[in-house]
């Protein structure tokens, strides 16, 4: 068998999974779970024999391409239905089924009082199976069915606790919000269409160097409007924090694995657009560096651990998309970074819900403290996935992202500097908030009291089947990095797909390396002065102003609120007052005007017969003189 | 005798015929103004007959006075009744029909 026909099947097993377990309704509550977490570890298992059969292909013959069928056979319009397996696509394959399986195996445990679990099963395949097209397929519209399916999936899970109005309201954020973005994939979709007359990989990027540059230009900010829905970057960020109330592995998949990596693959995937395009590349490094920032200012605020979680993903993934955006400079570094963030993430994701898990769902930090002697196991799995994110030496954190500022400053110039600068800073911040959450959560005096019905919280360690992929992670979240960086085998894989080039830095790699490591320390101190020689106060301070709207995600949602729910307001009333008088005043202006006219022209039907009869007289005069003139003339 | 002297009496006569159909309010006189148009008319086409020496106009004359007869049979019995009904031969007051 060849391993072509395997790709099909990468993604035809959890969107069996899928199927079965919503079809399959009550009688598999019992089974659904195993059901669902078998095909999608089956999904890993065929992407590792495809891993195998690439390793042993040569580099340049590295990419497999199945035809399934002509999905929209008309002339001059030809969509396939065709999976693209390269090194680019496989790497995500793995971490998708990777880390998707290990999440499963810890929603086992997880939802296990759930009695909606099978449901939830069944969603997280459907999620596997939607974001394994999008990475799989050969074509920007196959590509564009797996992000709405991505999309989709987010929804229902989501909102999954429907029952509570903030996660349905979420839900609906999340959608709707990622709409938008989804608009600018579909323009950029037409745009390649008018533009290359087809939307198929192959041809568009071996087209793209001739095309004019503004075109290019407008279809590279039109995915990257793509991809800001999808991995929540500044203008489009608003959804991810209030994404939150799904349940935690949830969080764990879409931050990892799935759904925010997807905008970060295209940018990679359509680097031959961006590549002849550089005004686009420099929004996206800017929309990078300015999400870094952002997100990162909102972790250090929230309370709320996977809020703080959420926000460090916003930052991270800011890292990735600033990286994809320095281009050949920094597309590797990127899904290097995206992978060793898949597996932290993943990980703190997924201690987190192990403490809320024996904490009472308890969210909030400042009712931890103390967590590390209740739960020695997340307590070190957490602490291995905090130490790799805020980039320890050695860790997987530290190789990724010291690669990523270094590029950015390696992209030269006052750009460079800047963009530079932003990462380093962003590397302090991480380091402050996640020094912040590891110490309100697992150091000082235990906070925790009891609840409004008297429960006192008794934290305990999770079940096997929940800690055991947190081992995993963390094991990952050790030495991914290290296994990548060594012989820069990462870099040499991808680098047949996505090209790369050193550039010029105005610092030595010792140099950055140095600096990111002085941010590391500054921001890991300021962090211990502040949680860590102190009491934690139960109940959050005042704090500053900074503080206060980075509690509110800063202001994200006012602004959204005020300028686009209000102004949209403004805007239909504005169009509604202008359809009620002009548009109205039109359509009954000529209605009167003709019904004054028809009152007064009835005035001519007085009845009597000599009327009528001038007005034949009248008529006949005219026609005569009509005659006569014509005559004439 | 130079026939368009008929012309200019037939031009007067229909001229009177039309001014009285619009300024008298007696149905019969109304009636009356109409058959001096149509005879007004009828002088005209003879005339024209004589002048292009053919026969056409005297036929066409001879038709106009059997419509002629026809219409003042049918007119004179809806003046009759009209004034039966409505006690009155005035055009002005059979104005029904109007909004």
């Amino acid at each position: 068998m060849n391993a072509e026909n395997l790709i099909a099947l990468l993604i035809a097993a959890p969107l069996l999974g899928a199927a079965v377990l919503l079809v399959g309704g009550r009688r598999l509550d019992g089974v659904g779970h195993w059901i669902g977490t078998l095909l999608s570890t089956t999904s890993f298992v065929f992407g590792v024999i495809l891993f195998a059969d690439l390793l042993g292909k040569n580099p340049e013959h590295r990419t497999l391409m199945q035809h399934l069928y002509t999905w929209v056979p008309v002339a001059g319009f030809q969509a396939d239905v065709t999976f693209r397996l390269d090194q680019l696509s496989m790497t995500f394959v793995l971490l998708i089924t990777g880390v998707g399986s290990l999440i499963h195996l810890y929603s086992v445990g997880y939802m296990e009082h759930d009695e909606r679990r099978r449901r939830f099963f069944g969603y997280l395949n459907l999620f596997l199976a939607a974001m394994l097209l999008l990475v799989l397929a050969d074509n920007y519209l196959l590509l564009y069915v797996g992000w709405e399916g991505v999309g989709l999936a987010s929804y229902l899970l989501i909102g999954f606790w429907q029952h509570k109005p903030s996660a349905a309201t979420a839900a609906k954020k999340a959608f709707i919000v990622n709409r938008v973005g989804d608009m600018g994939l579909s323009i950029a979709i037409m745009l390649m269409f008018a533009t290359f007359g087809t939307f198929a990989f192959g041809p568009v990027f071996a087209h793209a160097t001739g095309a004019s540059e503004g075109k290019l230009t407008a279809i590279g900010l039109m995915l990257l409007l793509a991809a800001c829905g999808k991995s929540a970057q500044v203008p489009l960020q608003s959804w991810l924090g209030d994404a939150m109330e799904g349940p935690t592995p949830v969080s764990a998949l879409i931050h990892a694995a799935t759904m925010v990596t997807a905008g970060v693959y295209l940018i990679v995937r359509s680097g031959a657009i961006f590549n002849a395009a550089p005004d686009a590349q420099l929004v996206v490094t800017v929309v990078g560096a300015v999400t870094l920032l952002f997100g990162a200012i909102v972790g250090c605020a929230k309370d709320d651990i996977k809020k703080a979680l959420a926000g460090s993903t916003m930052s991270q993934i800011g890292y990735m998309i600033l990286a994809a955006g320095l281009g050949p400079i920094g597309y590797v570094f990127a899904i290097m970074h995206l992978v060793t963030h898949g597996f932290f993430k993943a990980g703190l994701f997924l201690g987190a819900g192990s403490v809320m898990h024996g904490m009472n769902d308890e969210v909030d930090m400042r009712k931890y403290g103390g967590l590390r002697t209740y739960m020695p196991v997340t307590f070190i799995t957490f602490g291995l996935g905090y130490l790799a994110i805020i980039g320890f030496p050695g860790l997987s954190g530290f190789f990724s992202k010291d690669k990523i500022i270094e590029a950015a400053f390696a992209k030269g110039g006052t750009e460079g500097w800047i963009l530079g600068t932003c990462a380093l800073v962003g590397a302090a911040i991480t380091a402050f908030y996640m020094t912040r959450v590891m110490l309100m959560t697992f150091f000082g005096e235990k906070r925790w009291q009891p609840d409004e019905h008297g429960h006192e919280p008794h934290p305990h360690e999770s079940p096997k089947v929940m800690t055991i992929p947190m081992i995993v992670l963390a094991v990952g979240s050790v030495f991914a990095g290290g296994f990548f960086s060594i012989g820069d085998r990462f870099l040499h894989w991808l680098e047949p797909i996505t090209g790369h080039s050193e550039g010029n830095s105005p610092l030595s790699a010792a140099a950055v390396t140095g600096a990111t490591m002085v941010c590391l320390i500054i921001g890991v101190g300021i962090a211990y002065l502040q949680y860590g020689r102190r009491p934690v106060p139960a109940v959050a301070p005042r704090g500053s102003l900074l503080t206060r709207a980075a509690r509110r995600d800063l202001l994200q949602d006012d602004f959204n609120h005020v300028v686009l729910v209000r102004g949209g307001e403004h805007l239909t009333r504005s169009l509604v007052y202008v359809d009620h008088t002009l548009v109205d005043g039109v359509v009954n202006g000529t209605a009167a005007g003709f019904g004054g006219l028809s009152g007064r022209l009835r005035k001519l039907q007085n009845g009597y017969a000599r009327s009528y009869a001038v007005s034949m007289f009248g008529g006949a005069a005219l026609l005569v003189a009509a005659t006569l003139l014509m005559r004439a003339v | 005798m130079n026939p368009v002297y008929y012309l200019y009496l037939a031009a007067l006569l229909f001229t009177i015929g039309a001014t009285g159909v619009l300024i008298r309010r007696n149905a019969i006189v109304v009636f009356m103004c109409i058959e001096l148009m149509l005879n007004a008319c009828n002088l005209a086409f003879v005339v024209f007959s004589r002048m292009h020496g053919n026969l056409d106009g005297q036929i066409i004359a001879f038709f106009t006075m059997v419509v002629a007869a026809a219409e003042v049979v049918v007119g004179l019995a809806i003046i009759v009744s009209l004034f039966r009904t409505r006690h009155s031969a005035s055009v002005d007051d059979a104005s029904l029909m109007k909004l």
